[in-house]
């Protein structure tokens, strides 16, 4: 048994370490990518004049509303799928480097702050689904990684993800898209040190330290490039195969904001001068698991309108970082106190960065 | 006889894992036992980190993913 010695692992690994390594797998695929790259830009570049043929050509639409709401529908979503497929095939190839076993053992017995930034940091390139946030955190924990490490890396990994970061590149702008990932991150990091000075251990289910350490590793996984980019290819059919729905739903709402509310309808509810519109925000998001992913072009069409842009970073960070559904599940390992204590210093954080981005900008 | 283990504390994904063992096994005609784990500890201890995950003999195959129904086979055909 054993023979391959391929146990364990994520990922195309184990079945594809079966597999002879062929390298010319990874020529092959370059030769069939760098076209197909190709043809993705020359298309990406002429989605514009495309959309407004389709719109004024095709369904020869009066400039209007419709118009404006189909051509903003025909622009963003082909441009959005095609981002999102490159995105997250890109991230894929790079998410098979990283397992959560060797995040884990990367952060065994880390201290504090360098903890809290390391985990932080491999949140966002570690393959995480909320479903295994249970198992992960007593993965972790009993193996000498310290609580507020821990939800450093629970609270990064979510919030700051490839598919977030596509819509608001894709529809704010990499300014937008840069500053939601670098105060995401500094909201894991912070948040988890506080946890972590706090000394909430005592607030974790009192079996998960007694005796559960286990010595039972899984050993890393051998994989070729061939194997990597399957990875991708599997990433982009499991996240893009979920997620664009949810994105099409988002855009055509979005589409229809942009014709039909008038200018600066959400200056009063979403705007500056509402001071209470931050932690609205992120009281509405919070139970909000609505994919983030239709949520955002809903929320760029309000911005359009006059909704202040820390308003919405600030309902964006509530709805993908603060999850009921998470919350609910980590009930299991956690007590209400450090339930409350991590979804009361995250909201915080993000209201604080709401309030900064509506002062700043 | 082979004892294959799915770990899964109950989301979709793990009871579709379990089904596409319990087919492996059957198609294969190998003799094992299938057994459901969803207790948490008990994934805890045997390391798991992330679901759903499936174990061959104690020895994890797949974990974080669905296994393929053909990849399943290989696992347990290879011992016979």
């Amino acid at each position: 048994m054993g023979q391959t010695g391929t146990a364990g692992g994520t990922a195309a690994g184990v079945a594809a370490a079966e597999y002879r390594p062929h390298s010319d797998a990874v020529w092959r695929s370059l030769i069939a990518g760098a076209p197909l790259l190709a043809v993705w830009w020359l298309v990406y570049r002429q989605l514009a004049p495309l959309a407004a043929w389709v719109t004024y050509g095709l369904l020869s639409l009066r400039a209007g509303r419709l118009a404006r709401s189909a051509e903003f529908f025909t622009f963003e979503a082909p441009k959005v799928l095609m981002l999102l497929v490159l995105v997250v095939f890109g991230v894929g190839v790079i998410r098979s480097f990283f397992t959560p076993e060797k995040t884990r053992r990367i952060l065994a017995g880390r201290r504090e702050s360098a903890g809290n930034l390391l985990a932080a940091g491999l949140g966002v390139v570690t393959p995480f689904c909320s479903c295994s946030a249970v198992p992960l955190f007593l993965g972790f924990v009993t193996s000498g990684v310290p609580l507020g490490v821990t939800f450093s890396f629970l609270i990064s990994a979510p919030m700051v993800n490839e598919v977030a970061l596509v819509l608001l590149f894709g529809l704010f702008g990499w300014k937008v898209a840069a500053l939601y990932a670098g105060t995401g991150l500094i909201i894991a990091i912070l948040a988890g040190w506080t946890i972590g000075r706090l000394r909430m251990e005592r607030h974790v289910e009192e079996w998960v330290y007694s005796g559960l350490a286990s010595d039972q590793t899984q050993p890393d996984v051998r994989m070729e490039w061939a194997d990597r980019l399957r990875y991708g290819r599997r990433a982009v059919r499991e996240v893009v195969g979920k997620v664009w729905p949810f994105v099409l739903a988002g855009i055509a709402v979005g589409a229809g904001i942009h014709g039909y509310v008038p200018e600066g309808f959400m200056a009063s509810i979403m705007g500056k001068g509402a001071w209470w519109s931050v932690p609205l925000a992120v009281l509405i998001g919070i139970p909000m698991y609505s994919n983030a992913a239709g949520v955002i072009p809903v929320v760029q069409a309000l911005l359009g309108k006059g909704a202040a842009l820390g308003t919405v970073l600030a309902f964006m960070m509530s709805v993908i970082g603060l999850s009921l559904p998470e919350t609910i599940i980590l009930r299991k390992v956690l007590k209400p106190a450090l339930i409350a204590a991590f979804v009361g210093i995250v909201g915080l954080g993000i209201v604080i960065v709401g309030y900064l981005f509506n002062l700043l900008l | 006889m082979l004892k294959i283990k799915v770990y899964g504390p109950g989301c979709a994904r793990c009871k579709e894992t379990e089904e596409i063992v319990r087919r492996a096994v059957a198609e294969t005609g190998v003799e094992a036992e299938v057994e459901k784990v969803s207790d948490i500890q008990a994934l805890a201890r045997a390391g798991i980190l992330t679901t759903p995950a499936v174990a061959v003999n104690d020895v994890v195959k797949v974990s974080g993913r669905m296994p393929k129904l053909e990849e399943v086979k290989a696992w347990v055909d290879r011992r016979l």
